[in-house]
């Protein structure tokens, strides 16, 4: 079929700087989110005692903060792997729970949708610390003190709302005929789900898992209210923990480093993921 | 648009259906609250100890040591996190939900009366601590109306720092004792700023404010309990601090300084006088600049020597534990002399028993340690208030907008006296 | 978007009929989240408001225990906040906290946009400025409050790099300039990453189709990408709006509590509730709680339309407005 458009043309800006454009504002974008997250890695990896340098290089280069992040008594291995567990699994059921509610938000008529989707969003309009004494009530009472799922569960509260209406706003944007036609091709509705719209969705998709995970992941208020076990402490608390050397000093090198060892994997993995996955499930939805 | 506006419609319906919801759930019983037994201190088991940083590793060193002492009674470390703020406010969850995860609590000194009025903590039996071989206002720190509530651990009090290399030069021999001869002194010396102490709005800057206003030969709550703020010497004390502002004689950025920051200021050599917690120290002695340059003497005040204010950790006893009996061991483990002359040589922090100040092995290492009796001694706390929180706000407030301006320091006496009247109850 | 697509009317037709029966359906597939978040939140949020009817006890006994129980003060902690002797705080922060949302949501939406448009025109090193766009984000919130705080402070970098002594972190402008400086950077990412996944999900042939078209690149960025990312964007900026509603985290890191420059409301329901008034401190976030509401709804009715945009096009069909381009999607694609 063809797209039915006008083709008028315009003049355009000389091709050489045309091209350039782009990667010009790459390159704005790129030092926008990278200077201060310079300046953390650089704080980083400075010697405790310089640690207020304003020198653009640390002189000495000095790996003590590092060091300091993964001294034994810290537990932060553990932290990473604590961190891991909750926000994975918030990850993977939000998408899954997310995906389901979403699609018969996006695509099935019933009555109160709209009830079902204020009622949704509502539940992000009531400021997380104000939930925390009952839930910790609740949670003490069933015993849940010191468990993943005290973890897990009140993260979902907040990961599963932004997810629905996400994912609700990207299976919109595809368009309804693709799927009934895949239905005419006798797929059931479910098929023509699976196989047609999230493989189209992907980016959404992706982009909304990304997000869980990154918001689980620095999730701290709960994880430190629900938990009072050292082995069971997420990462952001553990960092909130980490002390420097006497009374009032103040761990900013440490908790730079721990700020760096959070986030590069996490940014790595992204990378590694967006290729495989994107690239993979965008090519074999559409043709 | 029907359907927007339907939308909408389900946004307001479930706010209204949520608040009905509410109002028909109201009829359950209110929170009667356990009273705690007083005096009951009993059982045996293991327990545990929530503190913030355990900054010297030694915490953890002295309960393996009381653990290979104690297999039945073990103690494990609950580590909060490291701002004060979130400590309380952790500890403050554990009482509301009358949780048993925290037995020992590591209560900073001002937190006393607030714990022991909503009988968050048990009271402790006085006549098992030898109180009167502690320093008598540390243990005040632990007292609320006549009971002991926590057991005095740690101690501290604000100390004069000086560059006695820059007062000798100035052929200066003595440091100050009045803030007069402070400012004369700076007169003499070129090329620093005079002084500095904690003023960016935080619990710091009440220390610096009731510090100014005792020194004054004022007070912020008197000793009957009652607020006595709005007094000539309180004024003149606060006028010290805001004139030093807008003469110069206190550097502008000195509005941001916390300790860490003061710290930095005096460490780069830009000051020459500091109001600073003894952690400094050790601290300053290996800093390049200004290593072996300095010495510390008791706060100077209006007419003689300053009076500092308290700081330090007491231990107290969680309402809601369990096994307090080895509670009550372990606090009097840790507050014997022979674990606070260890805890004093691993983490150089203030000893709240009397006789270690004097031992020469110990000055021969803290050199500071008679300065620094000297002051605990003239020492006075920060005001005994259950909502100690809103005390130290109200007084932060005023403060700050004294020192940047915002009210005359007689507005800000005036006004910190009528919030005090109500936050303080007889 | 949804106006812009013809269908086939017999797959229309069909699907309306299809559709009539799927009440059940959608029962089941709603049912889990709407557990989780009545679990979660339903219950904590019941609590709340019913805590927000009472009074925690303050006065104390002879003995100077602080008397217990809680006492039914009906609407007494709603009428306090607005007429009490704290009105004040409340309306320095209710101005605060639309102060930082006005201007954090507009700045953050056209960095956000613009970052989206960056990275979909690049075809070259997309990766990687995805990457890096992600940074900001994904670094916790504390530990980004505390990297600007150093930078703000007396001696810090960006005092060093403006040549002046500016003290941020004291009461003033300048603070709120700091607040919204740090979160501007955090969360654009967040609007810029929900507005590439939209472009990326927009089918190729509209892009060409938009190529080819050659209305000038902002002519057709108003009239074709940004109606086709608008459901998207709409959402991010929602959620953008609901969490600057509700900020607290960075100002307390970066300024510090008590700071009436950068007090915003969840930061009063904070220290009411880590004074013991309970009762308040609900009422404060009930409040709040409200003013999002409001907020959320003026936004989805101004602007909402496309974000359930299929909804008005089943009820209403009409024909694509004459303006827009007609665009059909090549039945092939569903294959």
């Amino acid at each position: 079929m063809t797209a039915v458009l006008p083709s008028a043309s315009r003049a355009r800006p000389a091709p050489s700087a045309r091209r350039m454009l782009p990667y010009a504002g790459m390159a704005v974008v790129v030092l926008y989110c990278l200077v201060p997250f310079y300046w953390m890695v650089v704080s980083a990896f400075r010697r405790p005692e310089d640690q207020f340098d304003n020198a653009a290089l640390p002189s000495p280069w000095s790996i003590k903060n590092f060091t300091a992040v993964f001294k034994p008594d810290v537990g932060f291995q553990r932290a990473l792997l604590n961190s891991l567990v909750v926000a994975g699994v918030t990850t993977v059921i939000t998408l899954l729970v997310g995906t389901l509610t979403a699609y018969a938000l996006a695509r099935l008529d019933f009555r109160f949708k709209n009830a079902v989707l204020g009622l949704i969003i509502a539940t992000s309009m009531f400021p997380g610390i104000s939930l925390i004494i009952p839930l910790l009530k609740l949670f003490s009472d069933i015993k849940w003190i010191n468990t993943y799922q005290a973890m897990i569960v009140p993260t979902l509260s907040f990961a599963l709302p932004l997810a629905v209406w996400n994912l609700t706003a990207f299976f919109r944007q595809m368009p309804a005929e693709l799927e009934q036609a895949a239905m005419v091709d006798g797929c059931t509705r479910g098929q023509a789900f699976r196989k047609i719209i999230v493989p189209l969705a992907a980016p959404g998709v992706f982009t909304t898992a990304i997000i869980t995970f990154i918001a689980a992941w620095n999730e701290f208020i709960i994880a430190l209210s629900m938990v009072n076990k050292k082995e069971m402490q997420t990462a952001t608390v553990s960092i909130s923990k980490f002390t420097g050397a006497y009374g009032f000093d103040q761990p900013f090198g440490t908790q730079m480093a721990a700020g760096v060892i959070v986030t590069v994997p996490l940014v790595i993995v992204v990378l590694i993921f967006q290729r495989r996955i994107v690239a993979g499930l965008t090519a074999g939805g559409v043709k | 648009m029907a359907s927007i506006s339907t939308i909408a419609r389900g946004v307001v319906a479930v706010v209204a259906t949520v608040a009905l919801a509410a109002a028909c759930s109201s009829g359950t019983s209110s929170d009667g609250g356990a009273s705690a037994a007083p005096g009951q201190l009993t059982g045996r088991g293991p327990i545990t100890l929530a503190q913030g940083k355990d900054t010297s590793g030694n915490v953890q060193n002295q309960i393996n040591a009381w653990n290979k002492l104690h297999p039945k009674e073990t103690v494990r470390l609950v580590e909060l996190p490291e701002s004060a703020d979130q400590q309380r406010q952790q500890m403050v969850q554990n009482a509301q939900t009358k949780s048993d995860a925290y037995t020992v609590l590591n209560l900073d000194v001002v937190w006393t009366a607030e714990f022991a009025a909503n009988r968050w903590v048990s009271p402790l039996p006085k006549d098992q601590f030898d109180l009167a071989k502690f320093l008598p206002s540390a243990v005040q720190t632990g007292v609320y109306r006549d009971n002991l509530y926590a057991a005095p651990w740690k101690t501290d009090a604000g100390l004069l720092y000086y560059r006695k290399d820059l007062l000798q030069n100035a052929g200066i021999s003595a440091p100050p004792k009045t803030w007069a001869e402070l400012q004369t002194d700076c007169g003499k010396i070129k090329g620093a700023d005079c002084y500095a102490g904690q003023f960016d709005k935080y619990e710091g800057l009440t220390v610096n404010f009731s510090e100014a206003v005792d020194s004054a030969g004022g007070t912020v709550v008197d000793d009957q309990g009652k607020p006595n703020v709005n007094t000539p010497q309180a004024k003149q004390g606060l006028d010290f601090l805001v004139q030093g502002f807008k003469t110069g004689l206190i550097p502008k950025e000195a509005i941001t300084y916390q300790e860490e920051d003061a710290r930095r200021a005096f460490e780069k050599g830009k000051l020459v006088f500091l109001r600073q917690w003894p952690y400094q120290w050790a601290l300053s002695n290996k800093a390049p600049k200004v290593k072996g340059k300095f010495d510390v003497a008791p706060l100077p005040g209006l007419n003689g020597p300053g009076a500092p204010t308290l700081g330090g950790h007491n231990l107290a006893i969680s309402s809601f534990a369990k096994n307090k009996a080895t509670a009550l061991d372990f606090i009097k483990y840790l507050t014997s002399v022979d674990t606070e002359r260890l805890n004093l040589v691993a983490s150089s922090e203030a000893p709240t028993l009397a006789s270690l100040y004097d031992e020469p092995a110990l000055q021969k290492k803290f050199p500071y340690l008679p300065t620094l009796k000297a002051s605990l001694l003239n020492a006075k706390p920060r005001p005994k208030a259950v909502r100690y929180n809103d005390v130290t706000t109200a007084i932060e407030e005023s403060a700050y907008a004294a020192l940047t301006g915002k009210m005359t320091t007689d507005q800000a006496l005036a006004g910190l006296q009528s919030k005090l009247g109500q936050l303080i109850q007889p | 978007m949804s106006t812009t697509i013809a269908g086939p009317p017999a797959a229309r037709g069909r699907r309306r009929g299809d559709v009539r029966g799927s009440g059940r359906l959608a029962g089941m597939l709603l049912s889990p989240t709407v557990i989780v978040l009545a679990l979660v939140v339903g219950y904590p949020v019941i609590a709340a408001f019913r805590e927000s009817l009472y009074q925690r006890g303050e006065g104390l006994d002879a003995n100077g225990f602080v008397v217990q129980g809680d006492k039914f003060v009906g609407l007494r902690n709603y009428t306090d906040i607005f007429t009490g002797p704290n009105s004040g705080a409340f309306w320095n922060a209710f101005g605060n906290t639309t102060f930082f949302t006005v201007v954090t949501v507009v700045l953050e939406t056209v960095l956000g946009v613009t970052m989206a448009l960056v990275m979909h025109r690049a075809f070259r090193g997309r990766g990687f400025v995805r990457a890096s766009i992600l940074v900001p984000w994904a670094i916790p919130t504390v530990v980004s409050g505390l990297l600007w705080r150093w930078v703000f402070q007396a001696d810090g970098i960006a005092n060093a790099m403006i040549g002046r002594q500016v003290l941020w972190t004291t009461e003033g402008f300048h603070a709120k300039v700091a607040v919204i400086i740090a979160d501007t950077w955090k969360t654009a990412p967040f609007v810029g990453l929900l507005v590439l996944a939209g472009l990326q999900v927009i089918p190729r042939e509209v892009h060409e189709a938009a190529r080819v078209d050659g209305a000038g690149a902002w002519q057709g960025f108003w009239r074709i990408t940004l109606p086709m990312v608008k459901p998207v964007l709409l959402v991010a900026v929602l959620f953008r709006l609901l969490d600057v509603l509700r900020m607290f985290d960075l100002p307390v890191v970066l300024v510090g509590l008590h700071k009436d420059s950068v007090e915003t409301l969840t930061m009063i329901a904070y220290n009411e509730a880590t004074n013991l008034r309970y009762g308040p401190a609900a009422a404060y976030a009930t409040i709040l709680f409200l003013y999002v509401a409001a907020v959320a709804y003026a936004f989805v009715k101004l602007l909402g339309a496309d974000i359930i945009g299929d909804m008005r096009q089943k009820r209403t069909p009409r024909p694509a407005p004459p303006k827009k381009k007609r665009l059909t999607v090549p039945a092939e694609v569903a294959a």
